[in-house]
Parts: C-alpha cells; structure tokens; sequence
C-alpha cells in the first residue's frame, strides 16, 4: 500500500518540522516528504488540506482490561478508541486479572492485539509475581515475549528490600522500571487530595508527601543501582521539583503526568463527582501549575491518558467507593492541545509530549516521522471542535470528568505501518 | 450527569436546593441561605409545644410515607427520625441495611428505586460514606426528598441545627459567642456541621481544640481558630461542644490512650471553669464517661446534653414539615 497524504500541514516534533508538506509512504514506512520517491504512484491519496499531519500518539498508560476484566472493556474497543484518538501505540500496564507476570499471559495479549490489527500495544510486564509486592518476576523471560518495561502499576511494594532487590536485577539485564510513586502506608485509607476540600467534604486524605516521599526513595535506589526508572504518574509540585533535581544529578530517570492532571485539581471534585475520582488524586492549584511548568521546562517527558475504563456501575457509588481512574485514550491529543494553546506552546512543542518522547522513553521506534521511520500517522483537524459525550467516546468506558466540554481537535485518519486503520470523513 | 452528557445540571448547582431556591434536600448545612436555617430553627421552636402537649401530634405530614434508610447502625438517630416523623403524622418505614456485602453501591441505589417504586416521599439516610446522601439526592426523582442523617466523615445537618438551636435557646444572640469543639474534629461529621452553621449565622469566634492527629489538613479553611491546649481554647468560651471518641482510634496511630486523652483534651469540672461561667456543654451523644467529659460536668449544671435530645426532636420535625411543603 503506498498513501500520498495530500496538501497537510506536516508537524514532526523530533526533528522539529512545521512546514506545510506532502507525506508519502510505501511499505509501511515514510518514503519521503515534499516530492515523491522516484517511480512513487499512490494507491491512495488523503485529501490533508486543513489539517495537521502528525506522527501517531504514544500513550504510556492505557488499561485495555483484558485479560480478566472484559465486562470493562476488551482489546477491541479499547485498541479501536487507541486508534479514533489518533493513537498508534500503547503500553498497558500489567494490572489484569491475573496481572501479566508470565509469558503465557503475555504472548496470548500481544497475538490477540496483532490480530485486531488496530494500535500497536506493547505489554508492561509485572515486576513482582501477582504485583504482590513480594517475589520477583522472571523479567528476562518476559522481555523475550515482548515486555517493554515492569512495574507494579498502583500496586504497592510495602517492603523496601524487595524495591531495592528488584531494581538491582532489572538494572542486571538493563530492564527499565515504571514505578508510580506513593508510599503505600501514608496513602492508606485515602481516596482525594489531603486538602481543604478533602477536609470540607470528609473524605479520607492522600497527603502529598506520600508522593514525595516515594519519589526521595526511589531516587536514592537509582543512584544507588544505576536502574533506569521511569516515573509515572507525577502530581505533586514537590515531586517535579525532586525529579527536576534528579535528572541535573544525571540519574537515569523519566517521568510522565496524566493529562487530566493539567486540567483539573481538587476542586472540581465539587459535589463528590465521582468522575474525579482518580489515582494519584487531584490536587491543590499550585501543584497543577507546577506540573504545566514541569512539563515546559522538560522535567516532565511525556504526557499519557492513563487510560482507565469503568463501567457505569462502579461510578455510581458514593465517592470512596466508586471505582477510580478516567477513561483517556480519545481526550488525550484534545486535552494536549488544549494544553499546548493555553500554554501558548508551538505545536510541535506541545505534540511532542505525546509522540517523540514517549515514544524514546518506551524505547520503540515510532513517535516521528523522518523517512525511514514506521509510518504511524495521526492526521487530525486542530481548528475542529467538539463536544464530549458518551455518544462521541469509542471506548467501551464513558468515564470522564470533560463530559460536556467543548475540545479542539477531531482526528480525521490514523495510520499505522502504512495501513489507514482508522477514518473519520 | 443531565440526558444531554453535560455534567451542569448536577454538579453547578446547590443540589439541595429546587430551581426557586427552595430546600429539596437536606444534605449539608454548608452553602445554605442563612434565611432557610433561620426559618427551620424558627419553625423548631413552634414544633418544640406540640412535643409537651398530652397528644403529641400535628397533622402536617398525613400520608406520606418516610423511609429511614441507615446503611450504618444508629439506633438513637433513627429512633428521633421515627418518632419525629410520627408526631407529624407520617408514615415510617424503618430500614437497616448491612452495608458488608461488596456490592454495597449497587445496593444503595437499587434499594433506592426499589422503594421509591414503593412510593416512597421522603429518605432519611445514614451512610459510612461521605458524599452518600449526595448520590441518593442526584439519583432519585424530582418529587423525592432526601435528609442526610449522616455521611460519612461529612455532614450530619440536622445535628448541626440542633445544636445550633440548643446554644440560641440558652445565649439567644450568635453575634458575641465564642464556641469551642472539643476532640476528634478529623472524623467529625458533627464538628463539620455545626462549624458550618455557626459561621452562617455569624458567630464569631468557633474554636476547634484537639491534638494535631485528630484535626484534619488545613481546618481553618473551615472558619475556626485551632487551639492544641486545651486551657487556652477554653478561656473566655461561651458554649463547650466535646465530641465523641470512637472506642476503636483510642489506642493506635491517632493516639496512644484513653487516658492520656482525658488528661488533655477530656472535660473536667477544672477545665470547664476556665471557660465563661455561664458555659454551656454540649455533647452529641452517645457519651464515653471519662474519656471525653468527665461524669460531674456531664450531669452537672451547666450541661444541656439533654435539653439537645429534646429539642433534635423539635428541629427534625421542622426539616421534615419544611421540606413536605408546610
């Protein structure tokens, strides 16, 4: 199949392109920019004027529910919603049911994934057997079938030896590690921001330095490891300035910040909305800006969807008990650029957050789009708005706090390897 | 969430008030009008004569039916609800429901229509959650009244109102009061709701006085000065409000023991005498004797602990009549 994407605005942050220009691909792979290959004939041309051609999203956290939890969601909807949202790879991390702490597991989800042939998803093996927090996976076997990274996903290590033993392996075979940090004890119990509203609404607090105290840790087994760790899921100021600290120090660590995390803070929890219910929690003004900041000045490498469908049934319940997490993968490029104009971001800038850098950070080779490169486009109409419904959202999850906002950007077609696998006219 | 997918129609708006600004539900004290308030005390007052007269009963609320919804165990709440609801001439459905099972949240909103399918007009609901009666109140139909006897660490209105009843029955004027909260503000539904009345109504000291692990983050966004010494807290006090502690967070984490608590934060006729002399002590019951109030102040002179059960009567009967249209 060779496409010839017509008459688009052309936006590859890795190499910093913005220039109105034909893309063309053959193969699965972009052939060239501006002029044809020699002997190019296109079997398909998209009509791009108008809009913005982009390498395909990479999300680094995005729950498909299986195996185990298909009443959520399954890898069809989930992997399709990937792709109307202009995403073309996904990791996903390992809190299935069973959790992907064995190869088995591992290889059925990546064969059922190709054979859906949507997104490109690239499993995140679990770093301890039943992300209990106690006995170490076998990481180097779970590599070989295709895991990219390990983590406990929001499962804690209570114990610190055991952290520590498991960095110094994954460091052994130079496995990266993906730890959201909490520490699990002053976390207990608390289902929002330890803060004014938690404390005029009663509920039980997760208080910021819960995060902070975790980040100090596994800051300090880095160095003391030299374990590539990515950390996920940033929400306090604190913690963007211990990381902002970390990475002058040289340390190899990454981090990332769910996207509805630069949006919203704790007081749109309103009148208990259990849509707002989300881990890490929402938290105080400040730490919103903080972690806007952070993401200008680099701190922060990528941003994800932290993508989490729940069904209505477990929403509709008092808030402490309403299950947590939002439902991202088609708001992610929206809520980016949304992000990217109120910042007053180029847009490269602001797309790189969500292609080049994670993409580096998953360490795969997508995430742009110089020639030679997978081509996994995202084209989409930046001036084209729309508002959020459940009707609007592919996933099988409706769960979202923007229900009823005004967004910009309606994804027209999504490319992966070459092959349109997803068209909106 | 409103049919059209926006969110606006629940979560912009007061959810207890109806679209005139009228009281549809009781879920919190908190952001209601000052007038709403004064009225229910008000009509308190003229309820508090029906409850001494030889029959103890007005016909303002015949034939509608109110459910006592209580997820969690409370029978001294629940029997107030009852008989308040009665004196009105109302009919009462008492319902325990055992909140063990784990699919507690389908219950609470199954159990909900199911009654309301029962023609149900009024819910009086007690829940461990906060937040609770605020999905209750979203859920159910728009002719559907809901009264939060407690959520949770959040609110408890009506107990908020008769205490604040209580102190204008025995100081009569908010405008020059210094009210102290004694204890274990952190789990407090009730400390919640009676700060939030105090400062509608204009008081214009609340103090709250407890150790650090019984205060919750940040409290004086609530409008309360706070106080770890308990001596100094008290002084110059005009109404003393001592809270429960639960017998489960009297040895732990939070604190290390009975003792030790009622040494420093418990009510004892030498503490209370820092205080105004004519101090009033309230307490919201069920009392722990000698863990947070001593026995000589608790059936001493200056206690209204009663006088509070009486008149909680009086204000739910108000709450109930209010919100059935009288």
């Amino acid at each position: 199949m060779r496409i010839h994407v017509k008459g688009g605005r052309l936006v590859d942050p890795l190499s910093g392109t913005d220039a109105a220009r034909d893309l063309f691909i053959a193969d699965g792979r972009v052939a060239a920019h501006g002029a044809p290959p020699d002997g190019f004939r296109a079997d398909r041309v998209l009509d791009a004027r108008g809009l913005i051609v982009a390498p395909g999203l990479v999300d680094l956290a995005a729950r498909l529910r299986e195996p185990g939890l298909e009443y959520k969601a399954t890898l069809e909807s989930e992997t399709l919603a990937a792709v109307a949202g202009g995403v073309t790879s996904l990791a996903c991390p390992p809190d299935t049911d069973p959790p992907l702490d064995e190869p088995g597991l591992v290889e059925m989800l990546t064969r059922r994934a190709r054979s859906l042939n949507l997104a490109r998803v690239y499993p995140v093996g679990a770093l301890t057997a039943q992300l209990a927090g106690e006995r170490l996976t076998e990481m180097a076997e779970l590599r070989d079938h295709g895991c990219v990274a390990f983590s406990q996903a929001d499962a804690p290590i209570h114990d610190t030896q055991v952290l520590w033993r498991a960095l110094q392996y994954a460091a052994t075979f130079d496995l990266p590690v993906w730890l959201r940090p909490q520490d699990a004890h002053l976390a207990r119990g608390g289902v929002a921001h330890d803060g004014e509203v938690a404390t005029r609404l009663g509920l039980p607090g997760i208080p910021p330095i819960a995060e902070t105290i975790a980040v100090a840790a596994i800051v300090e087994l880095v160095r003391a490891t030299g374990t590539r760790v990515h950390l996920c899921r940033l929400s306090t100021g604190e913690a963007v300035a211990r990381v902002r600290a970390a990475k002058a120090a040289g340390l190899p660590i990454t981090c990332d910040v769910a996207v509805h995390h630069l949006h919203l803070s704790e007081l749109d929890l309103g009148y208990f909305d259990s849509q707002c219910h989300v881990v890490p929690p929402f938290r105080a003004q400040r730490d919103r800006d903080a972690l806007r900041a952070g993401l200008a000045d680099g701190t922060i490498d990528a941003i994800c969807s932290d993508h989490t469908p729940v069904d209505d049934d477990a929403k509709q319940m008092p808030f402490g008990e309403s299950e947590r997490g939002v439902t991202g993968l088609e708001l992610l490029l929206p809520l980016t650029l949304k992000w990217g104009a109120e910042t007053r971001l180029p847009l490269a800038r602001s797309l790189a957050r969500v292609t080049c850098e994670p993409a580096r950070v998953l360490g795969v080779a997508g995430g742009h789009l110089g020639v030679g490169a997978p081509a996994d486009v995202c084209i989409f109409d930046a001036e084209a708005w729309f508002k959020v419904a459940p009707e609007t959202l592919r996933s099988q999850g409706k769960n979202t706090p923007f229900l009823g906002y005004e967004l910009p950007g309606v994804v027209r077609w999504t490319l992966v390897a070459g092959e349109v696998r997803f068209g909106r006219e | 969430m409103a049919p059209d997918g926006s969110r606006c129609a629940w979560t912009m708006r007061n959810p207890q008030l109806n679209d005139k600004g009228e009281l549809q539900h009781l879920l919190t004290l908190e952001g209601l009008p000052r007038e709403i308030i004064v009225r229910i005390l008000d009509t308190a007052s003229s309820f508090l004569g029906v409850t001494e007269r030889e029959v103890k009963k007005v016909p303002l609320l015949r034939g509608v039916s109110v459910f006592n919804l209580f997820f969690e165990n409370s029978t001294r709440t629940r029997t107030t609800f009852e008989i308040a609801a009665k004196r009105l001439s109302a009919d009462v459905i008492n319902l325990n429901i055992n909140t063990s099972s784990t699919a507690k949240g389908e219950t609470l909103l199954d159990t909900v229509d199911n009654l309301s399918a029962m023609h149900a007009d009024m819910f009086v609901v007690r829940h461990a959650q906060s937040g609770a009666a605020h999905m209750i109140a979203r859920h159910v139909a728009s002719h559907l009244h809901v009264i939060n006897a407690g959520d949770g660490r959040h609110a408890h209105p009506t107990q908020g109102l008769l205490d604040a009843y209580t102190i204008r029955h025995y100081k009569k004027d908010f405008g020059a009061l210094v009210v102290a909260i004694v204890g274990d503000i952190l789990h407090s539904r009730v400390a919640r709701s009676l700060i939030h009345v105090l400062n509608i109504l204009g008081t214009p000291e609340v103090r709250v006085i407890g150790p650090q692990t019984l205060l919750p983050t940040g409290v004086e966004s609530l409008g309360v000065r706070v106080f770890h010494d308990m001596r100094k807290g008290l002084a110059g006090a005009d109404v003393v409000v001592m809270l429960r502690l639960q017998n489960e967070r009297m040895r732990g984490p939070l604190l290390p023991s009975a003792q030790e608590f009622f040494k420093y934060y418990g009510l004892t006729p030498e503490k209370l005498a820092l205080a105004k002399p004519d101090a009033i002590v309230m307490h919201p019951g069920p009392m722990n004797r000698g863990v947070e109030i001593d026995s000589a102040v608790a059936d001493g002179t200056q206690s209204v602990i009663l006088p509070q059960v009486t008149f909680g009567i009086a204000v739910r009967m108000a709450v109930m009549s209010i919100l059935g249209g009288n």
